[in-house]
Parts: structure tokens; C-alpha cells; sequence
């Protein structure tokens, strides 16, 4: 499902990264840990296609995600991947559930799907479907932004930091969420993140 | 959620800023089609009245307030000229028919014009009620002197001298209403028309209480008679090289014509009318300076949600689009906006106007000015929105998210 190969990338003026191969299948759940300065957050825009790699090549659905251009990169980032930043960002003009359909309308699937207002009950915030993301929780504003990278049904599902705000009672349930919604919607989970805690907690990790 | 629900939604967030730009658009927007619309009619009203009108011969003064008061009816006249200079003239052999005219005489400031029935057919005038005079002091009603006087068939009423309603009345006659006339979009529909003799009688009435005089055959005083104004129609264009040159040589009247005075009073009124229309460009480029700093900053506001975007799939290029769909739903509530006042000033202009100056502009349908300024409101809308929609375009997604 994704299959890193040497990727690196140098920043100009800057450092510059290597990174460790890995492989994920479907349904998988991959730990990238790493101190700040690592290089995490790097990684995960080169995995989600933000930015290109000085050398080497990123393979999601044995689709090479280096040989496509621009619009095209876009595009398939839209389809396959979904992405939940470190702090939940939204549009903050329309609704919970416009967010949602945006999403599905930028990744070119149709709007008015029912399966948006199922995820948001899914998650236990069906009722937020029509407020402002501002009204949110930051609790819900998270479970928002699951619900929106999985709202376009991706392959894979890149998560920033998900836990590391978090004690520890909310970093066990949080994780747990994460795991069970995106592998009960048969994507794949990679977690970049610095928080010690999460390391026992998947078996499956990288260390940068 | 489509990118035009959204640029909606986005407009709506920043509310204040919205409302502003908007407001200078329609400010705009509003300016240049009223003065537009304004002009146009005018030129139109002017341009009918004296549609087959050469030359007019009157007393010596300024031929424009000639031109003004003898086919228009809002200058006051420039004094008379003796009936027996006139019917000289008009055996001129060039001269295809003319059309005299005495006015002085108001009622309730609409103008009681004697004249004679060749003034009907000129303008084209038919009758709603009744029929042209045949006796003295029998008047005919433009259709919105009858309307705004409430003068019906049969009714009377005493002329006042003089323009406004102050002038001293003649009480010893009163007119009889004996026919109104339809529309004719000229400025015969404003006026009480009456024969030239009805004017006569009464001014003669006048002066015979103040000179004790009795009898005078009717030929010696029509001889003797005056008139205000004669309205000349050329056979061919031959007669406007000699006739006004010969009026102004050898008689103590004097021609003036028509088309020259209009457009030197055109060119006087242009300045004004073209200053203000450069006002309401000016006010429309201002929108879209407006436009402009409103769509940067709310960028700058949203450079997250843009990169956001980016990261769910859309295209440099659609956001490009969302933020020219943003200047452009501005710019069409700007232009509605605009139109809703221009024709609110309009219909004000008229409701005002048509008192005091005797103007009043109808608006059926959609002027062309309207029609221009749509696609002219959406390219500034364009331009103000290329350099904000490039700068999105551009954006470097993965830095902007980086730095949150």
C-alpha cells in the first residue's frame, strides 16, 4: 500500500534528511517517532505529496507519487490520502459538514453522500454537523478532522502529532480512535509523532 | 459544497469589508448610469422638440433664450415682433410653412401658447377629447397640462400674466376648454395651446379698459398686432443660408437656429455632465482598490485554509478561481446595487424635475448604459482580483503549513 525507497531531501540553507525505507499493507498502523528537528513533519509532507523529494520515491498503490506533476499530484492526494495536521484546521466560513463535503467535492467524489453524517455519528459528534468549526471542542475539533480525511474514503490516513497535547489517559484513547476508525475503514495509519508513550502501543514502528 | 458556495460563504465571513466594497460599487455603478441615462433623455427630449423646427425669428436678444423659450416654453421670450415684419417674411419663397407663436400667459404655471393649428399637426398632436379651436378663448390641454391642472372638457379658467402664479390674473375673460390632446412626448403635452387671437383679445382687453379706446377694424389691429415668436420650416436647405442672415440684416428681428443653440447649450451642460460621470469612475476604480485590499487581506487571513485546501486535493488553479469568484460575486451585488440607485435617482429626479424644471425622465426597460456597465463592473472585478488570486495560485503549500 505505501513503500518508501531513500527518500531524502535537503532544505536550501537548511538541513537536509534522510529517511529509513518502510512498507505499510492495508489496514496497517505505522509509528514514525522522532525528537523535534528530525525531520517529521518533512517526511509527512513528502509522503502526502506536498513537497517533492531531492532522491528517491514514494509509492502508495503502486503508484509512484514522484512521477506525477503538479495538478495531477493534487489530485491524487485528494483521492487517496487523507491528512489530520497537528492542529485541526478548517474553513472557517461554512459548517462542520460543509468541511466535510468540500473535501469529498475537492477529491472529485459527490457531494451529498449520506456516509459524511454517518463518520460524524461514527465519531460521536452527528449533532456538530451543522456548527462552525469555531464552536467546536478541541476534543471535537479532532474528531472532525478524522472524520474529514476519512470522509473521501483514502488508502491512507497521515497523522501529525495526533497525541502529543494530550495526558495520558486521552493519548490511550485518542490512539485507540485513530486505529480503530481508520483501520475499520480500511486504510492504512501513519502516525509521526514524538510522544514516547505511543511506542509500546503499536508494534509497528520507525524511528528517525 | 461547491467553490461558489463557498467565495459566498467567505464574503459573508468578512462581512464589513464586503459591505464596504460593495457600497463603492454601487455608488459607482449608480453615478454613471443615472447621469448616463440622464443625458440620453435629455438629448432625446431636446432632439424632439426641435425635430423640424430651422429657425426661429424673434426679438432681438440671446438667440438661445429665443430657442429656449420658443420651443422649449422655460426661457421667458425676448420681447415681440411686429405681425407685419412676420407676414413679410413668411411669403419667402423657401419657407415650406411657419408657425407663430404668443405666449406670456400662464396658468398655474403651465404656459398658455396662442398659435395656430399648424403647431398640432407639427408635433403630431391628435385629440383624446374634443376638437382644435374655433372661437377666441377656446383652449386646447396638452395631455399633462390636463392631468396635473385637472381641467376637464368645458372647463374654465382665468389666464394669469406673466410666468408664475403671482402674475396679476386676467378676470375680465376666462378660457373654455374645448379639446385635449393624447401624449406626444413633446413639449406640446405640457403647454395650453389657444389661437393666436384668444392671446390678443385678451392683452387688447386690457389695454382698451386702460385707453378708453372703441373701435378699430379687426384687419388695422391685426396689422398692428405683435407676436412672440414665429417657428420657421425651410424648404430646402438653401433657406438656412439666406433667410437667417437676411432676418438678422434687414429686420429688427432676429433668427436664431435651432440646432447651433442646442448643441453650444449641450457643450456648456456636457462639462457638467461628463465631470460627473469621471466622478463615478473615479468612485468604481476606488471599488476596486477596495475589492483589491479586502481579497489581500483576507488572504493573508487564510493562508491556512488555502493550503488546507491544496492538501484535500484542490488545484492552484481552483483556487485561483475561488478568489476570482469572490471579486466577482462582489462586483455583481455591486453593479445590482448600483442600478437599484441609479434608477431610485431617477425616479426621484423626475418626481422633482418635473415641477421645477418641467423635465421628467421615464425609465421602461434597460438602458443601454446598464447594459455596458455589466461587463465593465466584471473586469475590474477581474483585475482587482487577478493579483490576490495569483498570490494563492502561487502559494508554497508545504511552508504554510509547516509554520502554523
Amino acid at each position: 500500500m505505501l513503500q518508501t525507497n531513500n527518500l531524502s531531501f535537503n532544505y536550501s540553507n537548511g538541513p537536509s534528511f534522510s529517511f529509513p525505507n518502510f512498507r505499510l499493507e492495508k489496514q496497517e498502523v505505522l509509528l514514525v517517532l522522532g525528537q523535534s528537528g528530525k525531520g517529521k513533519t518533512t517526511l509527512l509532507h513528502l509522503l502526502a505529496g506536498l513537497m517533492e523529494p531531492n532522491e528517491g520515491s514514494v509509492m502508495i498503490d503502486s503508484q509512484p507519487m514522484t512521477e506525477l506533476n503538479g495538478r495531477s499530484r493534487d489530485s491524487f492526494r485528494g483521492k487517496n490520502i487523507g491528512i489530520v495536521f497537528q492542529q485541526a484546521q478548517f474553513i472557517r466560513s461554512v459548517t462542520v459538514m460543509q468541511n466535510l463535503q468540500l473535501a469529498r467535492s475537492l477529491a472529485g467524489l459527490p457531494n451529498n453522500d449520506p456516509f459524511a453524517l454517518e463518520l460524524l455519528n461514527e465519531l460521536g459528534i452527528g449533532d456538530k454537523a451543522n456548527n462552525r468549526p469555531s464552536e467546536l471542542s478541541i476534543g471535537e475539533r479532532q474528531r472532525t478532522a478524522i472524520a474529514r480525511a476519512l470522509v473521501t474514503k483514502p488508502k491512507i490516513v497521515l497523522a501529525d502529532e495526533p497525541t502529543s497535547a494530550l495526558d495520558d489517559k486521552n493519548c490511550e484513547a485518542v490512539a485507540s480512535l485513530f486505529e480503530r476508525t481508520v483501520t475499520g475503514h480500511g486504510a492504512a495509519l501513519v502516525i509521526v509523532t514524538h510522544d514516547q508513550r505511543l511506542k509500546n502501543r503499536f508494534q509497528k514502528s520507525v524511528s528517525l | 459544497m461547491r467553490m461558489l458556495q463557498l467565495a459566498y460563504a467567505n464574503l459573508k465571513e468578512h462581512f464589513l469589508s464586503t459591505i464596504l466594497s460593495v457600497m463603492l460599487l454601487g455608488i459607482g455603478v449608480g453615478m454613471v448610469s443615472f447621469i448616463v441615462t440622464v443625458s440620453e433623455q435629455l438629448n432625446d427630449r431636446f432632439n424632439r422638440d426641435i425635430r423640424g423646427i430651422d429657425m426661429v425669428v424673434g426679438a432681438k436678444g440671446s438667440p438661445l433664450q429665443l430657442i429656449l423659450s420658443a420651443v422649449y416654453q422655460i426661457d421667458n421670450p425676448t420681447g415681440n415682433i411686429p405681425l407685419a415684419e412676420v407676414n413679410k417674411l413668411k411669403r419667402h419663397p423657401l419657407i415650406k410653412y411657419s408657425i407663430p407663436l404668443s405666449y406670456g400667459d400662464s396658468y398655474q404655471g403651465f404656459r398658455i401658447v396662442g398659435t395656430d393649428s399648424l403647431y398640432l399637426s407639427h408635433y403630431k398632436a391628435t385629440f383624446s377629447e374634443g376638437e382644435v379651436w374655433s372661437n377666441s378663448m377656446d383652449v386646447v390641454l396638452g395631455s399633462s397640462s390636463a392631468e396635473k391642472l385637472n381641467l376637464k372638457m368645458g372647463s374654465h379658467f382665468h389666464g394669469n400674466h406673466g410666468f408664475n402664479e403671482e402674475g396679476h390674473a386676467h378676470e375680465e375673460s376666462h378660457y373654455n376648454v374645448v379639446g385635449i390632446l393624447n401624449p406626444t412626448g413633446t413639449v406640446a403635452d405640457r403647454l395650453i395651446l389657444t389661437s393666436t387671437e384668444s392671446v390678443w383679445d385678451i392683452h387688447n382687453h386690457d389695454e382698451a379698459e386702460h385707453a378708453h379706446e372703441g373701435e378699430h377694424s379687426h384687419e388695422v389691429e391685426e396689422e398692428a398686432g405683435e407676436i412672440t415668436a414665429l417657428l420657421v420650416k425651410f424648404k430646402s436647405p438653401m433657406g438656412i443660408m439666406q433667410i437667417p442672415r437676411m432676418v438678422n440684416q434687414k429686420t429688427s428681428m432676429q433668427a436664431a437656429l435651432p440646432a447651433i443653440e442646442i448643441n453650444r447649450l449641450y457643450s456648456l451642460m456636457g462639462v457638467g455632465f461628463t465631470t460627473l460621470q469621471i466622478i463615478g469612475m473615479v468612485i468604481m476604480c476606488i471599488a476596486a482598490l477596495s475589492v483589491f485590499i479586502s481579497l489581500l487581506n483576507s488572504l493573508k487571513e487564510r493562508k491556512y485554509e488555502l493550503a488546507l485546501m491544496r492538501s484535500l486535493g484542490a488545484s492552484p488553479f481552483k483556487l485561483f478561481g475561488l478568489i476570482v469568484q469572490e471579486s466577482l460575486l462582489l462586483c455583481l451585488a455591486g453593479y445590482t446595487l448600483g442600478i437599484i440607485l441609479g434608477r431610485v435617482g431617477i425616479m426621484l429626479l423626475s418626481y422633482f424635475g418635473e415641477d421645477q424644471f418641467q423635465f421628467s425622465v421615464s425609465q421602461t426597460g434597460v438602458a443601454q448604459v446598464e447594459i455596458w456597465l455589466l461587463p465593465l463592473t466584471l473586469c475590474i472585478g477581474l483585475i482587482a482580483a487577478l493579483i490576490p488570486a495569483i498570490r494563492a495560485y502561487r502559494s508554497d503549500i508545504s511552508s504554510v503549513l509547516r509554520n502554523e
